[in-house]
This record gives C-alpha cells, sequence and structure tokens, in this order.
C-alpha cells in the first residue's frame, strides 16, 4: 500500500490535517490525498476540519478540485472546513481562481480554530 | 546584459505522465536557477508545467497509453519558452467556460489552462489545439 501524504489529529470532531507532502501537484497523489481526507471526514458528524498548508509550496488544478470535493462532503455532514498557514503564493492562486470565495481561509491554525461556529 | 550561462533546450517524447513530469520539472527548475529565475518565476513556470502536461496526457491523448507526449524547452536569461505537444484531435481554447465566473466557481475541474494563462507571459494554442506554446518573460 501507498504510504500516507497526510498526518491527521483528531480531539471530539475537531480534526486538524497536515500535508507531509511539499508538493501536492501529482494527479495520483492528489488523489489518494483526497481519498484519505475524505476517509477521515466520513468518520465524523458535524466535522470541524482544519487542513494546514504549512509544508506545502505547489499546487495544481487538481488539488483545488480535491479541495471542492472535500469542502462539499464535508457541509453534507453538516460540517465546516477551514484552510490556514497557506503560503503567499499559493494564495494568490486562490484569488486568481476566486476559489477564496469559496474556502474559509485564516493565517494560522489558532484563528481558524477559533472561527469555527 | 551579455547571457553568462548557454541557453538551455531540450525536447522530449513523454510516455508517462508521472515519470515524465517529473524528469522535465527537474530539468527545468536547474536550467531556470542557472539562468537566475527567481522562486516566484520558478513557482508559475512549474505549475504551468504541471497543467499543460496533465492535459495533454488527460485530455489530448485521453490517456491513452499507446499515444505520447512532445515536450519542448528552451531557457536563457530572459525568457522560458515551452511547447507541449499530444497526439490528439486538438481544441478549441475558446469553448473552455471561464471557471471564475459564479456559476462555474463550485465546479471542481476545468482551472488548469485559466491557471496556465494566468501566470505565463505568453499562451497560443496552435490549431488544430493539440500544440500549446507558453512563454514566461522575466520583467524588465
Amino acid at each position: 500500500m501507498a504510504s500516507s501524504h497526510i498526518s491527521v489529529r483528531k480531539t471530539d470532531n475537531l480534526i486538524r490535517i497536515d500535508f507531509i507532502d511539499r508538493n501536492i501537484l501529482d494527479e495520483l497523489n492528489i488523489h489518494q490525498i483526497g481519498e484519505e481526507i475524505l476517509k477521515v471526514v466520513e468518520s465524523e458528524f458535524r466535522p470541524k476540519v482544519v487542513i494546514v498548508f504549512k509544508n506545502v509550496e505547489h499546487m495544481s488544478s487538481a488539488a483545488f478540485g480535491t479541495l471542492m470535493k472535500v469542502n462539499e462532503r464535508v457541509k453534507a455532514r453538516d460540517g465546516q472546513l477551514r484552510l490556514c498557514q497557506i503560503t503567499p503564493r499559493i494564495h494568490e492562486a486562490f484569488v486568481m481562481t476566486k476559489l477564496n470565495r469559496i474556502f474559509s481561509i485564516s493565517d494560522t491554525y489558532e484563528t481558524a480554530v477559533a472561527s469555527f461556529v | 546584459m551579455a547571457n553568462s550561462v548557454k541557453a538551455f533546450r531540450c525536447e522530449h517524447t513523454l510516455r508517462d505522465l508521472r515519470e515524465g513530469l517529473e524528469h522535465v520539472h527537474q530539468e527545468a527548475e536547474a536550467a531556470l536557477a542557472a539562468h537566475g529565475f527567481d522562486d516566484g518565476a520558478k513557482f508559475a513556470i512549474r505549475l504551468a508545467i504541471e497543467e499543460a502536461v496533465v492535459n495533454a496526457f488527460r485530455h489530448g491523448n485521453r490517456s491513452d497509453p499507446k499515444k505520447s507526449v512532445h515536450f519542448r524547452a528552451y531557457i536563457d536569461d530572459t525568457r522560458a519558452s515551452f511547447e507541449v505537444e499530444d497526439e490528439g484531435p486538438g481544441f478549441d481554447p475558446a469553448t473552455i467556460p471561464d471557471p471564475t465566473e459564479d456559476e462555474n466557481l463550485e465546479i471542481p475541474s476545468g482551472r488548469g489552462v485559466m491557471l496556465i494563462k494566468a501566470y505565463m507571459t505568453e499562451v497560443e494554442y496552435v490549431p488544430p489545439g493539440n500544440l500549446l506554446r507558453m512563454t514566461y518573460r522575466k520583467p524588465a
């Protein structure tokens, strides 16, 4: 089995997901990453999910698509998704694609957690 | 300013998406560093190469393992130019919906071409649309 690309920490329904890879570009990797995240999300009702981009230096349209699927699934479980610690260059890509209007983006993990309602 | 490093040129026939991408990323990154492209430029060019090559394999060749993708690069101290050509029938880029329009914003796919155009200085799809030419020029 392929090794995991994410690390997951759960406290009740609060789920913190960190990427292990710096490049979440590759379509094969991003497919596996998406499956891993969805599996975690679907184990909780009303999950409060924070995805931390601290280690991520590159992105792709495939990665954006996967994040959108995760967002949909989180919402379907009556949950909330937050993204945080996104580098300025990757944040610029979110703005360029206007996906900053779809996702809630916070500077830090703490502010992301504080923003849950 | 005179070029201090000889211009980089390469031409590859890519038969496997993952292996091909890894190879061209490594080559391009080394050449871009040698020619003084900054981190922002390297980020933009890596993203554009990724999107172009993935699109060529997935959409152009429709993941047909019998088909290849042809990759050409030219990098000097002022610009980085690439050609990515698939063996498919081509397409009309004007038919791709704008992913930033409100009605398309929540569709998970269709952002690759938009990102290429946003990050590269010049982008041209040569009819019938199976050859992409793109250039990043360093700011003057």
